[in-house]
């Protein structure tokens, strides 16, 4: 017996134990086996830890190999001791109870250390990680006492210890670092929908929240986040990431880099060591899922019994164990030249698939919802088949795409049964949609129209656009005429503006997901668009997308050709003061402005402004009193004004004094396009009102309004709208006009193109005839002005978003370290 | 001289500058953290050509000469959707991955290679340093 060489593993974990049981099937007299454990327990499985805390298992339950296994085999088992040093030349190693024994063969399989961040109080009692059964227990102490939990780390393990705490009767909040959960194995629709899940089910979801540090007393009272939010709570996980353990390798002199580096033998730098499981980094890559351990397992026994096979590296997939919701992902879900996607999207049953495909194979898929199909889209991942052939029918699933007649989609759907369901949210059946072409319905408008299929999410209109190809043959004119917002969407601007307000649409991957986009997370046409219409419909509701607006409006300057920024302050109807010109001068001085030019909307502008100079410039003319002049928005430009009365000869009313008025009304506000206000004194139109989008012409009865005008690309003058005897009537016309124009104008329309698609009489309609209306209207305006007139230079000089003019660090190729000699 | 290779002097968000005299292949330049989801920011380079590090929705993070091949507009301005970038003076759409333009455009920026070690992201120090005299 003693003749056998002898084999150590060190980590009684589960890549240490599959490894003994792979060797033992192939060999079971190969070694003697002796396992250090520092667990004082058995070999478990680590992955069932979730159940085990979310209360669907017992300890027993989740036992892979019992006491009797190791004796059966003959394994000596040493749990609770850990090795703290191996001596490669004396081939021993030592334990921390001071036990050494000699090997002939090591195997290290030391798994992972949690990863901890490095917070003021992490150290305080109460603060748990999640990797054995130790922590589990602390976790349920913790639960019994009741009280509230804090998870960092909105990553697969975070969710799930969140998920068995909150089971567990714990108030659970979970804070993570990016802006979306699981961003690693989800994309943003899929974590979005994710978030808004658990939510519903009562946890409390910060995501881009930095944690500042750990309060407490003693023991874990709080934790407080970088911006100064405070959540109190008893107990905190966590959960925001691993590392490969790797200190006894490092200290016994093996190659390490970000794990211990091992051929495809599993071999380490010394002949005599192998190691295997999380530790391990194989190839540059390091894994922290199960099923790569057990292919990197079998490599290992097969060369250790004199048959090596050798392990090439693994393609991963992600499930989340969390009872009730279904997420999957495998594969590069990154996108990128040469990719692409096929997205589902069914708002009603709250499916999202995705599949990922590149030179006809599947490389990638994200799943929510139903994910019933993951294995065989990862299977097809794995053997990189070709699916040239299923392509059109892919995304339905294994069922759709084998079901017979796979290549033609139309066949696919001609094979259908009259009641197969057509359309999941309104209820249409095969059978109605085509008694509906029958009844005359000749495109998909028109089927929207009567049977309403593929009217709610859309996501069925492939299906409709092909049954309609089938019924109609020769007769079917193909896609739609109307224009549809962009690429990503089958449904045009008013279709998605009408969504938003019906269904309560609060967010862009809400609207992107109930509207089914066809792309994960948009183009830079929808993006901005959506972003637009959302505030618009919800001013006070709405979820802001920075990175959704166009550079002119995130920076809240215009940026010139070479990258620089020209600054331009409101100049309320063009009218300064000595003492804002100073400080336009100094401005101008002090931050190296290149030229300063009198703009053709009657302001100053200051050209060749540096990004990281637009806070600091921005204050200094805050400080003098001025605001932003949004001469860079989809947004209120200038109200252009002319003497009028206060000086003029020929001025009939104080045009100066209303244009003033009108721009304090209406600054701020984001718009479609631009939008430009002129009141001119007198039919002379100084002002140019007649070529403005809405333009006053004061005359001595009152005041001529006019609309539509545009003196751009396409010279339009402007339509007459009517006359009103007051200032306040012209002022009130002004915000209806306004505001019909931000509810119903396609987001880059100016108000040129929209009056001539909707045509005057139907502005005329809205804002002289309807009274009610046009009150109303007014109305949503100034409520909406309530939350936008807030200075964005304002905001930004006090440091909001400061990072967006810093650089995140900057690279000195020549300069000398400290100078020291 | 120290035997440190890439140097970190202030360790924080604004301005960290990293004296790179010395051989590393990989420069250390903050943390993903830092960067806004779906934008970028900007490292420049003394004697060299600006870089633009963009961040995607899924976290991934990429690393362009910020310049467009089209007329030089500043590629870490532009609206980032996918794994592209659509410049913020024409319109023109970069494929993080390669640094091509896309579509009908033609033309090609440098890219420099990114990896991301416990949150820190590494840059490539050759091709970071590669446009300077
Ligand atoms: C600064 C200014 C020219 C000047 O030196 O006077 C100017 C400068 C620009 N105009 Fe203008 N427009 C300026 C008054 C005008 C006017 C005159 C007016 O407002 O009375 C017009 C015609 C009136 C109108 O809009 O109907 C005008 C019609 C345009 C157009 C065409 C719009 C159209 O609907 O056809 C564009 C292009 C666009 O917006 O898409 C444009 C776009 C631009 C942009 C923003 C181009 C761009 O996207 O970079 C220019 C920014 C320059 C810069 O780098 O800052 N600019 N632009 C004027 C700023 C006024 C202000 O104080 O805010
Ligand atoms: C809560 C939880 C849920 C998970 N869910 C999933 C899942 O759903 N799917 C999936 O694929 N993966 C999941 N994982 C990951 C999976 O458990 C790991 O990939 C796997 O356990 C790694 O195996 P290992 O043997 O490398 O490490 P481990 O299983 O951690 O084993 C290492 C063992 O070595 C011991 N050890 C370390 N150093 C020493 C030393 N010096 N001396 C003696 N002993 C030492 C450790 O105490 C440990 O017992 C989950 C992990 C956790 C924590
Ligand atoms: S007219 Fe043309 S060149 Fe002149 S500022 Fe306007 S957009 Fe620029
Ligand atoms: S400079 Fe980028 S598109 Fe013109």
């Amino acid at each position: 017996m003693s003749q056998k060489p002898h084999l150590i593993v060190v980590g009684n974990g589960m890549a240490g134990c599959r490894a003994v049981e792979e060797i033992l099937a192939r060999d079971p007299n190969k070694f003697r086996i002796t396992i250090f454990g520092s667990e004082p327990r058995v070999n478990y499985n680590r992955i069932m830890l979730s159940p085990l805390l979310a209360g669907e298992k017992s300890f027993d339950d989740i036992v892979i190999n019992s006491e009797a296994w190791y004796a059966d085999n003959g394994i000596t088992l040493v749990a609770g001791d850990a090795i703290v040093a191996v001596d490669r030349a004396a081939q021993t190693v030592t334990s921390a109870s001071g036990r050494t024994e000699s090997y002939d063969r090591l195997l290290l399989a030391t798994g992972s250390d949690p990863f901890i961040i490095p917070v003021p109080g992490k150290d305080l009692p109460g603060v748990i990680t999640f990797r054995d059964m130790e922590d589990v227990d602390k976790m349920l102490a913790a639960a019994d006492a009741g009280g509230d939990a804090v998870v960092i780390g909105g990553g697969l393990l975070g969710l799930e210890a969140a998920h068995g705490l909150a089971l567990r009767g714990m108030k659970v909040t979970v804070i993570h670092l990016m802006p979306t959960l699981m961003e690693r194995q989800l994309d943003e629709a899929a974590g979005w929908l994710l978030k808004t899940e658990l939510e519903r089910r009562g946890q409390t979801i910060l995501t881009q929240a930095d944690t500042g540090e750990v309060y407490g007393d003693g023991k874990v009272e709080g934790v407080r986040l970088k911006d100064g939010t405070e959540i109190p709570c008893s107990i905190v996980v966590m959960a925001v990431g691993i590392r490969p353990s790797t200190g006894l390798a490092k200290a016994a002199g093996l190659d390490v880099e970000r794990g211990i580096l091992v051929d495809d033998h599993m071999m380490t730098s010394d002949p005599a060591v192998l190691a295997v499981g999380e530790c391990v980094q194989h190839r540059g890559a390091v894994y922290g899922l199960v099923a790569p351990l057990w292919e990197m397992c079998r490599a290992l026994a097969d060369s250790q019994t004199g048959n090596p096979s050798g392990y090439t590296g693994s393609v991963t997939s992600t499930k989340l164990k969390v009872s009730g919701i279904d997420v999957f992902s495998a594969g590069d879900f990154s996108g990128g030249e040469g990719c692409e996607d096929i997205v589902l999207r069914d708002a009603t049953r709250g499916v999202y698939k995705r599949v990922i495909v590149k030179d006809e194979k599947v490389i990638g898929a994200v799943l929510y919802g139903d994910t019933a199909d993951g294995n065989w889209y990862f299977d097809l991942l794995k053997k990189e088949e070709n699916i040239a052939d299923i392509r059109e029918a892919l995304i339905f699933g294994q069922a759709f795409a084998s079901g017979g007649a796979l290549s033609d989609p139309k066949a696919a759907v001609a094979a259908l049964s009259d009641d197969a369901e057509i359309c999941g949210c309104n209820g249409v059946s095969k059978g109605q949609v085509m008694a509906c072409v029958a009844g005359g319905a000749t495109d998909l408008d028109a089927v929207r129209a009567t049977c309403k299929a593929s009217a709610s999410c859309g996501s069925c209109t492939g299906l409709v656009e092909n049954l309609l190809a089938l019924a109609l043959g020769d007769d079917y004119s193909g896609e739609r005429t109307v224009k549809t917002m962009c690429k990503c969407t089958s449904f045009t601007h008013e279709d998605v503006r009408a969504a938003i307000v019906e269904k309560g649409l609060k967010a862009i991957p809400e609207v992107m997901q109930e509207m089914s986009w066809t792309t994960p997370d948009g183009c830079s046409s929808c993006r901005p668009a959506l972003n637009y219409y959302l505030l618009c419909a919800w001013p006070a509701e709405h979820v802001e997308d920075p990175q959704s607006r166009f550079v002119n409006e995130r920076m809240h300057a215009n940026i010139q050709k070479d990258g620089t920024y020209s600054v331009v302050p409101r100049m309320w109807g063009g009218v300064t003061t000595p003492n804002e010109l100073r400080a336009i001068a100094d401005a101008a001085d002090k931050y190296g402005a290149r030229m300063v030019k009198v703009t053709g909307g009657q302001r100053l502008d200051l050209f060749g402004i540096k990004k990281e100079d637009l806070p600091a410039i921005w204050g200094d003319l805050n400080a003098a009193g001025m605001v932003s002049g949004h001469a860079y928005g989809k947004a209120l430009r200038t109200v252009k004004t002319c003497v009028g009365s206060e000086w003029c000869r020929f001025g009939t009313q104080d045009s100066t004094g209303l244009g003033i008025k009108a721009e304090q009304m209406t600054w701020g506000s984001w718009m479609p396009h631009k939008f430009k206000i002129a009141v001119s004194g007198c039919p002379r139109n100084c002002a140019e009102a007649t070529i403005k989008d809405f333009g006053v012409i004061c005359v001595d009865s009152g005041y001529e309004l006019h609309i539509g005008g545009n003196g751009g690309i396409h010279l339009r003058g402007t339509d007459f709208l009517c006359k009103v005897a007051t200032e306040q009537e012209a002022l009130d016309y002004c915000a209806a006009f306004t505001q019909l124009y931000r509810e119903e104008a396609r987001y880059l329309d100016r108000t040129a193109p929209w009056v001539e698609r909707v045509g005057l009489d139907y502005v005329k309609k809205r804002i002289v005839e309807d009274e009610v209306g046009r009150e109303a209207l007014r109305n949503r305006f100034l409520y909406a002005q309530s939350f936008l007139q807030v200075d964005p230079w304002a905001e930004r000089a006090s440091g909001k978003e400061s990072f967006l003019h810093e650089h995140i660090a900057e690279i000195r190729p020549f300069a000398v370290v400290g100078g020291a000699a | 001289m120290t035997a440190l290779s890439a140097l970190r002097i202030a360790d924080h968000d604004t301005h960290t500058h990293l004296d790179t005299h010395m051989i590393a292949d990989w420069l250390d330049i903050g943390t993903v953290d830092q960067l806004p989801a779906l934008g970028a920011r900007t490292l420049p380079v003394r004697g060299g050509k600006e870089i633009a590090i963009f961040r995607t929705a899924n976290g991934d993070v990429y690393a362009l000469v910020n310049q467009c091949p089209h007329k030089q507009g500043p590629l870490s301005q532009g609206i980032v959707h996918d794994t592209t970038v659509t410049c913020p003076l024409h319109n023109w759409r970069i494929s993080l991955i390669d640094g091509h333009a896309l579509g009908e455009d033609e033309g090609c920026v440098p890219t420099i290679p990114v990896k991301i070690d416990g949150g820190r992201i590494l840059i490539g120090r050759k091709e970071a340093l590669q446009g300077m005299a």
